[in-house]
């Protein structure tokens, strides 16, 4: 009331001081309107709402272009090392197993009733004195020791933590007693099957799209703040008007943008290379990589809500990534591990993340059949989300 | 009713021209690090509009501390502060079109162009100068499409400055602007900051250069272990502190500082030190110190070594003040 009264008076005050200063002009001044009174030049440059956001995005991305060991860790060495695992995983047809004899009393005995057995092709026999024998085992030239005694026995030497071991033991013995007389009871017929989309490549690439995701996210978002951090910038940056929520913003834009290439690059590989088959479609495979970038954003936030140094930084976000590596099934299924652990496995978000990318891509699994995966997924980005904002140190 | 409407509305004017005039007010500022590390303890600073105003001080004086407190990016341990008659946790985002900021270590991104940065920075105002005008004014153009990584250490201190200004600020606040830079380069940014002042900027810097704080500031402040020990206009400083001359000399044989107050005695001598070997004597009118000097001397049987006079500077003041060198050679 008061302050409405003053300022009416104030107005009333400036008209009887304009009308005392342009008296003479008064007639003038009231048909011209107010804005011709100031012919200041208009502003040059003026910037809208998302000009900060818009600036902050483009410099990111061209930083990241411009940094030729990003453009490798993140777009080329995943796909060198789906080659290089590809390859050397691959389904080789006619997969021989190879045997080695050791020489004595019984060993020529052993080597000809293998090659009459009906599967003798399968097989590459060496034979070899004791010691050439064992050690070529131990560095993993021969699946498996053949060492024969007398009468026609023999004893096989194994490793029973190597399946190709086991299976070598089990495949010659049942030549070996095939050729020596033993009929099968039961007629069995074999049908092989290496179709894409269950060979190890097949489960390969999605693991590591997950596992690429996480440090893409991690290092991108957590790295990178703390390197701003520790060279001043981003304190630099909160003195100006700069929006912080733009700027969060611009990062988690530049993290997807990244993603949509990192995704499509080694999918597109997979297909070209190893004619993977993506059953799932673009756009749920798609939301899945989204949720699973922003998640690691999300925790790579978090680690570097107030690290002032990089090589501390560095060290939390080995930290927090190493368990993921191992248990989250990236490059072998996380179902050899004891079953009792499993529910913990499964609640990590880079397991949750492999686990619904296998299944949309694999197996074309609808997004809504995957939603505890999901919610896991938004939980953890989510809380790292909330944690670090409320931590998180710009200066 | 009338009276007091019209008595408010002279408050209100009084009010406004007073936050005119002040452009950045701080009361008994403190800042305790961690509890143990006392950097500022009690400071008080008015700058006028349109000023040039220096903090002075060694390494570790608290200037730093002290323009980050007034920049707004750090909070006091206590104490109050003004931009403009505004405080900080009113109203930030207003307060920061009005500021140029450079602090003392901003490693700007290598991978950028000097364009594509004050570009970034420019993108954060409502109303930023032209990215090009900038750049003619600082003698950036011709590395405008060079990567921030590829400038020398001078050209990037001039970037800094260039992302200040680029908001066309109220106020320019600079942390060791010049420090690192040979003289050309200096002298450059002194014409940039001078320019700025003709059109009407207020400029807050700090410096641990004498002749960069005497030859570049209307007036300023003297810090030392985190309190203002002086403050005033270079001129008046000297002339307050600093005696008028200096007459600096040394003498063979018995020189101990038994002899101190046989110097001081001599006539128009204000205050006498030794330093490194040699004798101070802040002088008014040295054409009648010297003559006593030498006469002295004589009378005692020393011999004169070296003499020489010159004109006190802001070095002879914070010397006096606290029997330390500005600057550690
Ligand atoms: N973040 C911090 N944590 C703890 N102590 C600090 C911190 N920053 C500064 N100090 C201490 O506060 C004191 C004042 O530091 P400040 O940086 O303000 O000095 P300065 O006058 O700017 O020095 P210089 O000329 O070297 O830049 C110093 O003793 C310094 O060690
Ligand atoms: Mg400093």
């Amino acid at each position: 009331m008061h302050g409405s009264l003053a300022a009416k008076a104030a107005a009333q005050d400036d008209k009887a001081i304009g009308y005392d200063r342009h008296h003479r002009s008064m007639s003038i001044a009231q048909e011209v309107p107010i804005k011709t009174e100031h012919t200041e030049p208009a502003p040059p440059r003026r910037n809208g709402r998302w000009s900060g956001y818009s600036h902050l995005l483009m410099a990111r991305m061209l930083e990241l272009k411009r940094e030729p060991e990003v453009v490798f860790w993140v777009f080329i060495f995943p796909l060198l090392l789906a080659l290089g695992l590809g390859i050397a995983f691959r389904n080789k047809p006619g997969n021989a197993v190879s045997v080695a004899i050791v020489e004595g009393t019984g060993s020529r005995q052993a080597q000809s009733l293998l090659a009459r057995s009906p599967q003798h092709d399968q097989f590459k026999v060496q034979v070899l004195n004791e010691d050439d024998a064992r050690k070529g085992f131990r560095l993993g030239k021969f699946d498996l020791v053949i060492e024969p005694g007398n009468n026609g026995a023999v004893t096989y030497r194994y490793d029973p933590a190597r399946p190709e071991s086991v299976l070598a033991k089990a495949e010659v013995n049942d030549a070996l007693q095939a050729a020596a007389g033993r009929k099968d009871t039961v007629p069995t017929t074999g049908v092989t099957s290496s179709e894409p989309g269950s060979r190890y490549i097949d489960f390969l690439i999605p693991g590591l799209l997950g596992m690429n995701l996480m440090n893409s996210g991690m290092w991108g978002i957590g790295f990178a703040l703390v390197d701003m951090r520790q060279r001043k910038l981003l304190k630099r940056f909160v003195g100006t008007p700069m929006r912080r929520g733009d700027f969060l913003l611009a990062l988690a834009s530049s993290r997807l943008i990244l993603m949509i290439i990192e995704v499509g690059l080694l999918l597109l590989f997979g297909a070209l290379f190893f004619h993977m088959r993506v059953l799932g479609s673009i756009g749920s495979i798609a939301l899945i990589a989204a949720i699973g970038s922003l998640t690691f954003g999300g925790v790579g936030l978090l680690t570097a809500s107030r690290a002032q140094k990089i090589e501390s930084v560095s060290g939390l976000i080995n930290l927090v990534m190493m368990p993921m590596w191992i248990f989250s099934g990236v490059f072998f299924s996380y179902e050899r591990f004891p079953a009792m652990i499993h529910p913990l496995i499964k609640a990590l978000p880079l397991t949750a993340l492999n686990d619904a990318l296998r299944a949309s891509i694999l197996e074309g699994t609808p997004i809504m059949h995957q939603w505890p995966r999901m919610l896991i997924m938004i939980l953890w980005g989510g809380v790292s989300f909330v944690l670090a904002l409320k931590w998180f140190r710009w200066t | 009713m009338a009276i007091s409407v019209s008595e408010s509305f002279a408050v209100n004017l009084v009010a406004v021209f007073d936050s005119m005039t002040v452009a950045i007010q701080c009361r008994d500022l403190r800042k305790t690090y961690d509890g143990k590390v006392e950097a500022v303890r009690g400071l008080n600073l008015e700058i006028q509009v349109g000023e040039c105003f220096g903090l002075l001080g060694p390494n570790g004086a608290g200037k730093t501390t002290t323009i980050e407190i007034l920049e707004g990016l750090l909070q006091p341990t206590s104490g109050q502060v003004s931009i403009f008659g505004h405080s900080w946790n009113e109203n930030e985002r207003e307060m920061r079109e009005w500021l140029g900021i450079s602090l003392q270590e901003t490693r700007l991104s290598e991978k950028l162009t000097v364009r594509e940065t004050i570009d970034l920075f420019a993108s954060f105002y409502r109303e930023p100068r032209p990215t090009d005008e900038v750049m003619e004014q600082l003698e950036l153009t011709e590395k405008a499409d060079s990567w921030v990584g590829k400038l020398s250490g001078g050209q990037r201190q001039r970037l800094a400055v260039a992302t200040a200004l680029v908001c066309n600020p109220k106020i320019l606040f600079l942390d060791e602007p010049t420090t690192g830079l040979d003289p050309q380069s200096r002298r450059q940014l002194w014409d940039i900051i001078r320019a700025f002042q003709k059109n009407g900027g207020t400029v807050l810097l700090t410096t641990h250069y004498m002749d960069e704080a005497e030859r570049l500031c209307d007036r300023l402040a003297i810090v030392d272990h985190g309190q203002i020990i002086a403050e005033g206009s270079p001129a008046d400083l000297i002339n307050r502190l600093g005696g008028h001359h200096v007459v600096e000399f040394s003498v063979s044989g018995n020189h101990d500082g038994a002899a101190l107050p046989a110097w001081r005695a001599l006539p128009s001598v204000e205050s006498v030190r030794e330093d490194e070997g040699l004798i101070a004597l802040n002088v008014k009118q040295p054409h009648l110190t010297i003559p006593a000097l030498l006469e002295t001397i004589d009378k005692q049987g020393g011999e004169l070594q070296h003499l020489t006079t010159r004109q006190a500077s802001l070095e002879d003041v914070f010397v006096r003040l606290t029997g330390r060198h500005l600057r550690e050679e």
